[in-house]
């Protein structure tokens, strides 16, 4: 096969990058490939910073030869002879598989110089991050792989014409890499039967093929599934993942990681797919699928998320880092009780100015929570702004404990269970919880086998 | 110990685009990032102290101070926060009179937090000393942390 065709191929099966924005891969390539220059560089993005989401991580330890391979088929059709692989430190069982395979494939002439007396030279190299979620952007990523800080980069330069010192550079992530080998030996027209719309004129057009979920939270079956794209959210949550444990309400389902939304049960007949979920203001990701249940307070998601990108902002820009500490403020302030009237109007101000002029997506995307929780559960916001209080029982400012006397056995577990003696009273008799005490710690609730302490 | 920074750069063929990799080596022997291993390291390089430092401070999984004999490391993911890693976070912090990011006084312990581990589906998940413990609850904390 020559390169053009393996190109063909790729454009043809509708392939869309598996590590977040969905962009077309059999595109990318071709660019890439027509790009100036001699030396070229593949690089397999095995960041996976979403928290939540370990799909790349299972694929790198338990196949880590579909993606070498895939690496080594996007050398050839797009003319690189070296490729890097960026894993994240967190993964070091990843990294040893990996190296084991690299090494394998070296012995057995699959790396190295005249890959199976074809004449085409490539190989493959391993780089570890040092733990910035940010790193997972295409040019900070490569920033980092030069040795640099991991800043990203305005986005007007392409990393596929002046990526990785500055020569073309073709970026895809873990999962779009271990997708090539199939597609190539089953041929295009297998890959597109699966999954939703028609690629055969627009590589946008639809989502084909499969995706593996990691499917956590609040779930009873917790684990990574591959499903084809288009099966609906509530099929994946209920007939597979068996629905929610203890005979709890489902609330949301997270996608998309920190960049994605919550999505609430009016929507679980969507069809998972790249363009469905960005319609419904959430988006596919790298393919975290969060469970939460009734137990789960939204605006405590949305400032987690925003905790977490606070940490993760490289602070270059302006909207990004001011934009995140003052959408933290204002989330922070309604979880403690402290909430204003005009703080949602505040918020979704705050979060348009940052989708128009962040400098990366990690900033463009910050806002993506707390609109979409804002979208679907703005009740749960008022609630807090409006009556002082937490629905879910989760924002420790505005809950209280107690014990309710009838249902209190007086079997001394949350007298054990308290780390602050907050709870007194002997056996059999209804126990007393001191408020002044209490640290909100929810041990006591926890443990109560009777539903006997109280939390709201 | 100029020995052992020989060691390390061999292992990365003396290439100052390794030095993120260089650094982790340095940090895994010593338990965090020396000084002086940094000085004679941005010699040896050819590259700014400063340079060096920029990148040690930048990435989280660097430490420039040094850190407990056991590392408790509490995954605050949103798989592990929707199943309570706060509070295990919370009931550490109390059991060992230290907030996230800090080392005990007589350097046995150091608490951090991080952000997924990839074990997701047995949140809430501690890693002490690069030991998996899944499904914590409060009350298993100190069972695992003595
Ligand atoms: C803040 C941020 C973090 C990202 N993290 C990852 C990541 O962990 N893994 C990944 O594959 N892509 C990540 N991406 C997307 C990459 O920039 C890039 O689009 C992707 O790796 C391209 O590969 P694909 O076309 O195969 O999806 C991230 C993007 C942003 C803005
Ligand atoms: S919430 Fe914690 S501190 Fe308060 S009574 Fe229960 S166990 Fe004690
Ligand atoms: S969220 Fe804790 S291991 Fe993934």
């Amino acid at each position: 096969m020559t390169p053009e065709e393996i190109i063909r191929i790729i454009k043809q099966s509708g392939l869309r990058g598996r590590g977040g924005g969905g962009f077309p891969t059999g595109v990318k390539w071709e660019t890439c490939k027509n790009a100036k220059g001699n030396i070229k560089y593949i690089i397999c993005n095995a960041d996976e910073g979403d928290p939540g989401a370990f799909m790349d991580r299972s694929l790198l330890e338990g196949n880590p030869h579909s993606v070498l391979e895939g690496m080594i088929i996007g050398g050839y059709a797009i003319g690189s002879n070296e490729g890097y692989i960026y894993v994240r430190k967190e993964y070091p069982l990843a990294v040893e598989t990996l190296n084991i395979a690299i090494n394998k494939a070296r012995e057995y002439g699959l790396l190295g110089q005249d890959i199976m007396g074809s004449g085409f030279d490539f190989d493959i190299e391993i780089h570890r991050g040092a733990g910035a979620f940010v790193c997972g952007e295409s040019t900070a990523l490569m920033a980092s792989l030069e040795g640099r800080v991991g800043e990203p980069r305005a986005k007007y330069i392409h990393t596929v014409e002046h990526g990785l010192w500055d020569k073309p550079s073709n970026l895809n992530n873990v999962e779009t890499w271990a997708n090539v080998p199939v597609i190539v030996v089953r041929g295009a027209n297998w890959f597109t039967k699966i999954g939703t719309g028609d690629v055969s004129n627009n590589p946008w057009g639809g989502s084909k093929g499969t995706k593996i979920f990691s499917l956590v939270g609040k779930i009873n079956n917790t684990g990574l599934v591959e499903v084809p794209m288009g099966m609906r959210l509530r099929e994946i949550i209920y007939d597979i993942g068996g629905g929610i444990p203890g005979g709890k309400k489902f609330k949301a389902v997270q996608t998309g990681g920190p960049s994605g939304g919550c999505l609430p049960d009016s929507l679980l007949d969507l069809p998972v797919d790249f363009d469905e979920l960005t319609k419904v203001g959430s988006m596919m990701g790298s393919g975290g699928m969060i469970v939460m249940d009734e137990n789960t307070c939204m605006v405590d998601i949305a400032k987690y998320f925003i905790d977490f990108l606070k940490g993760e902002s490289c602070g270059k820009c302006v909207p990004c880092r001011e934009g995140i500490r003052n959408m933290l403020d204002i989330l922070t302030n309604i979880t403690e009780g402290k909430g204003k009237e005009n703080d949602i109007e505040l918020l979704k101000e705050l979060g348009e100015w940052m989708q128009e002029s962040a400098l990366c997506a990690l900033g463009t995307s910050a806002p993506n929570p707390v609109l979409s929780t804002l979208r679907y559960f703005q009740a749960e916001y008022d609630a807090h702004i409006k009556d002082k209080r937490c629905p879910a029982g989760v924002c420790k400012s505005l809950i209280q404990f107690s014990i309710d006397a009838e249902k209190c056995t007086g079997c001394m577990v949350c007298v054990k269970a308290c780390p602050k003696d907050a709870i007194t009273g002997n056996r059999k008799e209804a126990h007393i919880l001191d408020q002044t005490k209490c640290i909100k710690c929810s041990a006591c609730y926890d443990m109560c086998r009777f539903g006997a302490v109280i939390r709201k | 110990m100029d020995k052992d920074i020989e060691q390390i750069l061999t292992r990365y063929k003396g290439k100052k685009q390794s030095i993120i990799m260089i650094l982790q080596d340095i940090q895994d022997k010593y338990n965090y990032l020396p000084q002086d291993v940094l000085k004679s390291l941005a010699k040896r390089l050819d590259i700014p102290l400063s340079k060096i430092h920029s990148i040690a401070t930048y990435y989280k999984s660097f430490s420039l101070k040094p850190r407990g004999k056991h590392l408790i490391q509490v995954c605050l993911g949103t798989a592990c926060h929707v199943r309570g890693g706060q509070r295990i976070l919370e009931e550490i912090e109390r059991e060992l009179n230290i907030r996230a990011g800090e080392t005990t006084n007589d350097l046995i312990f150091t608490l951090e937090t991080v952000n997924c581990v990839g074990a997701c589906a047995l949140g809430p998940v501690v890693v002490i000393n690069g030991n998996y413990h899944g499904q914590m609850r409060t009350t298993k904390v100190s069972k695992q942390t003595c």
